[in-house]
């Protein structure tokens, strides 16, 4: 009888939980089935999530994309901007993370308190002072107001691999030490390498927060040519041109695919950053 | 991970704080990135904003400072302003208890040792990774549009008859709420982290109250809620510093409207900047909204120590 109460109570547990998670996943699946579809089909069979016939029409259309340039272009801006920012950004943030870890220097709490304020520091106060520098020093039109503030680092980043670096023993350090290694050295030949689980969720992180980025694009960026696919996408479907549906959701799918990618190779480090940083505060 | 704390401790103290001693120079050299950029992209902006914010500066003619005109403006001359500030309050204010509530919800269902448990925690992640992005406020668009896919799911099932259902994102009474259901769609951060929390209570605890004769519910109120509070106090800062600068979805989706009832304040203010390029006035908005998120933290703060928990006090 008990074994029976059991089975009963997993399955009432897993149909649960797939029926709301396949609710919540419906958007999704929504949008790759219409990805599919001839435009007529679209709305007038709405709520359907398998297309009549799979048609990659709306692909090839798609990919053509407006003002002369293809999503291939906006694609390859996207890929620069994030590759250089993700790269840049880490690198700087785990150099930050080093010095305020494990080095002892007066003035430390201070900046690090100004650090982990500047964490709470919304990125919208600044976008005015921000926008009006950057077009007096010309640089509207260029990627550098999207690319050149990663070179100093992320405070997130910053926090997340300071906690991993705490918890190596400092008597790795010390043997260095003893070895004849100077400060740099034990960051690069000891620490770096032990590093690599935090850097590479920092790099997730940053991929997703760049690559999904359109504010700092619209702002900076107004020639099509330069577009990364985020911007790219939203002028796309602007209400004001003729919008092909199909072809908005096609662009909209393969937009979302590097995400998808990401997140089924790396699913591991990614949830052990959101657990870690969001709980030893 | 355990180990190597305790062989840490274990080490005489005094060694601990010789391995470098006091070195201000290498200090300052591997934070300098950061410092840098602290003073570029931080301190210089924010000194610059504060000083616009006195000036009636609109990008063209140079800016004149005319005192406190901006702030008395704001405060009584502004209805949009006024109407910024409730539809970004009920957005937070109803958004963020959702997104906790369900993130809550799911993260204790999924804390169980069960099958399928990491395949579970992967969909109810997904919204959360992808739900910033252009191309899912260009889907919900289309969801709930007119002839979305929620319009004809209610009228297949009877609710509405087929074509006279409303655009959800462009009727007055549900636009915003369209917002706030894409906000609590995404609550797969928070549930990880509750998630994390979850795991490190003892089960312990709950042996010895299901030993007492307390039922799931009275475990849940009295040991599970209690412990998690620091975390649900997190959570609820955090999140609702994110609420107050949603600005992605209601510019792509709503746009502010229909009249004005979903301006968020970050959508006003960059109109403002913008599209009318009224950069002084715009800059005293970004100060007032600074002022109001640290005033709204500060009150969280304050108002810890009546509902948050932490195990060690008192002891």
């Amino acid at each position: 009888m008990q074994s029976k109460k059991h089975i009963k109570g997993s399955i009432l547990y897993h149909a649960c939980i797939m029926l709301f998670g396949f609710l919540m996943m419906y958007p999704v699946l929504w949008l790759i089935a219409s990805s599919f579809k001839e435009s007529s089909e679209v709305f007038a069979n709405a709520t359907s999530l398998i297309p009549k016939s799979f048609n990659f029409s709306n692909y090839v259309e798609g990919w053509k994309g407006f003002g002369g340039n293809t999503f291939g272009v906006f694609f390859k801006n996207s890929f620069i901007i994030v590759g250089i920012s993700m790269i840049a950004q880490v690198t700087s943030s785990a150099i930050v993370a080093f010095g305020f870890a494990r080095i002892k220097f007066r003035g430390r709490v201070f900046w690090f308190s100004c650090m982990i304020i500047s964490m709470m520091m919304p990125p919208e106060i600044l976008m005015i002072p921000q926008y009006l520098i950057f077009s007096k020093i010309q640089w509207i039109n260029t990627y550098n107001p999207l690319i050149v503030p990663m070179f100093f680092g992320h405070p997130f980043f910053i926090f997340l691999m300071m906690q991993f670096i705490s918890g190596l023993p400092k008597e790795l350090d010390e043997s260095a030490k003893i070895d004849g290694c100077n400060t740099f050295d034990i960051f690069i030949k000891i620490i770096l390498p032990l590093l690599t689980p935090a850097l590479i969720t920092s790099m997730i992180f940053s991929f997703y927060w760049k690559w999904q980025d359109f504010f700092s694009p619209l702002l900076y960026l107004n020639k099509a040519k330069l577009y990364p696919v985020s911007l790219a996408l939203k002028l796309f479907a602007d209400p004001a041109s003729q919008t092909n549906y199909g072809a908005m959701f096609a662009m909209s799918v393969l937009s979302l695919l590097p995400v998808f990618i990401l997140f089924i190779t790396f699913q591991k480090y990614l949830v052990e950053g959101i657990s870690t940083s969001g709980l030893k505060g | 991970m355990e180990e190597r704390s305790t062989t840490i401790s274990k080490l005489p103290r005094k060694k601990k704080k010789l391995i470098y001693g006091n070195n201000d120079r290498a200090g300052y050299l591997f934070i300098l990135p950061w410092l840098l950029g602290f003073l570029l992209f931080t301190i210089i902006p924010m000194l610059t904003s504060l000083y616009y914010s006195f000036t009636n500066f609109d990008m063209v003619s140079s800016p004149k400072v005319i005192g406190f005109k901006n702030y008395i403006n704001i405060f009584t001359n502004d209805p949009k302003f006024i109407q910024a500030l409730k539809v970004t309050f009920t957005y937070a204010l109803t958004s963020v208890p959702l997104r906790l509530a369900f993130a809550l919800l799911v993260a204790i269902l999924l804390v169980q040792k069960r099958k399928l448990v990491g395949f579970y925690r992967a969909i109810f992640y997904i919204p959360s990774i992808i739900g910033g992005s252009v191309a899912v406020a260009v889907m919900w668009l289309q969801l709930f549009g007119v002839r979305g896919a929620l319009n004809s799911f209610l009228a297949s099932v009877g609710i509405i008859k087929a074509g006279q259902g409303i655009g959800w994102t462009g009727d007055p009474r549900t636009a915003l709420w369209s917002l706030v259901v894409l906000a609590a769609w995404q609550f797969g951060s928070p549930m990880l982290i509750f998630l994390a929390g979850l795991k490190q209570i003892p089960i312990s605890y709950y042996e010895a109250a299901s030993i007492d004769g307390a039922n799931k519910w009275n475990q849940f109120t009295k040991i599970t809620l209690p412990i998690l509070t620091p975390i649900i106090f997190f959570n609820f800062v955090m999140q609702m510093v994110s609420g107050f600068m949603m600005f992605t979805q209601a510019f792509i989706i709503t746009n502010g409207g229909p009249f004005d009832r979903t301006l968020v304040f970050s959508l006003y203010m960059f109109q403002k900047a913008f599209t009318y390029y009224e950069m002084g006035y715009a800059s005293a908005l970004a100060w007032v909204l600074l002022i109001i998120i640290a005033t709204i933290t500060a009150i969280i703060f304050k108002t810890s120590s009546h509902w948050v928990f932490y195990e060690s006090k008192g002891e």
